[in-house]
């Protein structure tokens, strides 16, 4: 495979990230072909912007599912790995791109893009998660993604004045709730002990906590530190 | 110019689904696996209302015994959402299970932060339908997304062997069984189901009440085939649920051009990049419902779009833009038709634009509910009771 095969990508230097050999670029993509996922989510592309038109993404941002799902078609590895710098942050995943007429699937050949480069631990992974660990964390270790006591007003005050009236009032308003899950602060739901050891077996067994390490470390090393003591207080070895 | 909506609907009304067309049905592949022995299918009772299918597959919705797959993003911050969805099933003499053994789907942060891998996202939800199975209640879930991604997860499972193998493997470590339900149900396809049972316990009038209805993308368009679409509603070419709903309560349900669009919640963005989702709920929602359908209320069926629809609408008021109509689920707007209190279960509190206006319109006072909330909470306060509980509620 030659060099700079893309007639359409911008050289690093212009996009503004650090450039690495060809083979690396090359070596993404084939982790990209090799998700079990990847042969339903592209069956070439007919180019005709369909996609484009039912997305949200591309009303907002210079972005569009049809430059993935070209790129990928072609195998354009410099192009693809240009969009892995930033345009696959952008997807919204909300899947409207699904009514593709080919059957293609860009928004998840982005999940999967996505999921490679925190695999490897790329510079813009890292960037577009900068101010998400502490999400990552919650659902990781408690079991449920957002807690009620996440609605502060410095947090959301884009929200208006109606976070801060939960936020003051928080502890009373939880126990305002009939269903007896609900009575919680620091998770959605009221989840059993053994209920999140199940939950820590997966982390570690799936591999999933061993991605996180590749975008932060730090948040790994605590993430690690908390499932591991859970799991040997029940006499289980990982 | 804007589009025709009503003329183009007009001309597909008369759809009739030819019955040679259908589509596979995934049952056939489930059913396989089960007689193979490599999986337990969790079947429905006999008591279910059938509804149709995008292209015309016939789905069993159970009407009791229900294990509640709750939703992190309506517990912890629209809890009004999921305490109506109890609410009605109590109202309607259903009994429920609501699980402490039940973890979040964690697709909301796959979708935005691709942390995980198929493989564990397959575990998570499995885990969440073994714990389901040990109880002997179906699953129903509250989450447009966690539905969306279960059906994903279930097209995968039923394709490919190898994850299977690898889902199986990391299920024997926690001694639960490979166990798939026969049906996956969201909650609204349950109230759709329900319509009609809803209706009969309305006891507030809804006729002078406009509603646009915002459909949530990971319920229709993940796995499209396995969502309601009834000829009987939007002649089959839109998702019949919610919309079946309002209409079964006597509400008008508007139309607008954006219908298809997404909310603009991102997964992502509506955490750490919210410029994006203000922007596109306000313009691409809020503000082509006001224009061509000038709602009381946006009604939809997923923590998300409530999310995205209602919290945004703060921040483009403040820029002089056209909104300001309240939102919740349909399952708060049913819970109200049929009598709930407004903050004791619908817990309209929670909830940014203000919906005030809308429960006038539909007669209900909210001085006086509000000041009711006031007295229970002092009653808590007090040390009289620890929690309000149903039967404060149901007094
Ligand atoms: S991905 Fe599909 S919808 Fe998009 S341009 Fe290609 S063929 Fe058209
Ligand atoms: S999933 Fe991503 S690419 Fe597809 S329509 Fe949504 S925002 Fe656009």
């Amino acid at each position: 495979m030659e060099t700079n095969s893309s007639a359409l990508y911008k050289a690093p230097s212009v996009s503004g990230y650090a450039d690495v050999p060809y083979e690396e670029k090359v070596k993404f993509f084939q982790d990209v072909q090799a998700d079990a996922r990847f042969p339903d989510y592209i069956y070439g592309c007919y180019e005709c912007g369909i996609c484009v038109a039912a997305c949200p993404s591309a009303r907002f941002y210079d972005f569009s599912p049809r430059r993935v799902a070209q790129a990928i078609a072609r195998q354009d590895v410099e192009l693809i790995y240009q969009q892995v710098q930033e345009d696959i942050w952008e997807c919204s995943q909300c899947f409207s791109c699904l009514r593709c007429p080919r059957g293609n699937n860009p928004g998840g050949l982005i999940t999967i893009m996505r999921e490679v480069s925190v695999n490897k631990g790329l510079g813009a992974a890292k960037e577009a998660l900068e101010g998400y660990s502490r999400i990552i964390y919650k659902i990781m270790s408690t079991g449920t993604q957002v807690s009620p006591d996440m609605l502060q007003p410095d947090a959301f005050p884009d929200w208006g004045p109606e976070v801060k009236d939960v936020s003051d009032n928080l502890a009373l308003w939880r126990k305002m709730l009939p269903p007896e899950t609900h009575h919680t602060t620091s998770t959605g739901w009221d989840v059993a002990d053994r209920t999140l050891i199940e939950l820590y077996l997966i982390w570690f067994e799936t591999g999933a906590l061993n991605m996180i390490k590749e975008v932060d470390e730090g948040l790994h090393m605590i993430l690690e530190e908390v499932m591991e003591e859970r799991l040997e207080e029940e006499g289980i070895e990982i | 110019m804007s589009i025709p909506m009503d003329a183009l609907l007009k001309k597909k009304e008369k759809f009739v689904r030819e019955p040679d067309r259908r589509s596979e049905d995934f049952h056939e592949q489930l059913f396989d696996l089960e007689a193979k022995g490599e999986i337990i299918v969790q079947r429905t009772s006999d008591d279910v209302v059938e509804v149709p299918t995008k292209y015309g597959n016939t789905k069993k919705i159970q009407r009791g015994h229900l294990w509640h797959h709750k939703s992190c993003g309506q517990c912890g911050h629209i809890p009004g959402y999921s305490t109506s969805i109890f609410w009605i099933m109590r109202k309607l003499g259903y009994d429920y299970n609501d699980p402490r053994d039940q973890t979040s789907c964690t697709a909301w942060n796959y979708y935005a932060s691709a942390t995980s891998n198929q493989a564990a996202q397959a575990a998570v939800a499995l885990r969440n339908f073994a714990a389901a199975y040990e109880t002997g209640y179906f699953p129903l879930i509250h989450c447009g997304t966690s539905f969306g991604h279960y059906k994903e997860v279930r097209s995968e499972l039923l394709r490919e062997k190898h994850l299977r193998d690898e889902v199986r493997r990391v299920l024997d470590k926690l001694g639960k069984p490979l166990v798939i339900p026969e049906e996956i149900v969201h909650y609204s396809e349950y109230l759709y189901a329900m319509r009609d049972e809803i209706a009969q316990k309305q006891v507030v009038n809804f006729d002078n009440i406009a509603v646009t209805v915002h459909p949530a993308c990971h319920y229709y368009k993940l796995v499209e085939g396995d969502a309601i679409f009834d000829p009987e509603v939007y002649g089959g070419q839109r998702t019949a649920v919610v919309t079946g709903v309002a209409e079964a309560l006597g509400a008008e349900v508007k139309n607008y051009s954006t219908w298809f669009d997404c909310c603009g919640f991102g997964f992502r963005h509506i955490l750490v990049q919210r410029d994006f989702t203000r922007s596109f709920a306000s313009q691409r929602k809020i503000e082509i419902m006001k224009e061509e359908a000038n709602p009381d209320v946006v009604l939809t069926h997923d923590t998300g779009c409530v999310t995205a629809l209602d919290k945004s609408q703060f921040a483009a008021r403040a820029h002089d833009r056209n909104v300001g109509v309240p939102v919740m689920s349909e399952a708060q707007f049913a819970a109200l038709a049929m009598g709930a209190h407004p903050y004791k279960v619908c817990q309209l509190h929670w909830h940014s634009t203000n919906y005030r206006p809308l429960l006038e319109k539909m007669g209900i006072d909210w001085r006086k509910a509000w000041s009711e909330f006031e007295d229970e909470m002092k009653r808590l306060e007090r040390g009289e009771q620890e929690f309000l509980t149903w039967a404060d509620v149901d007094a």
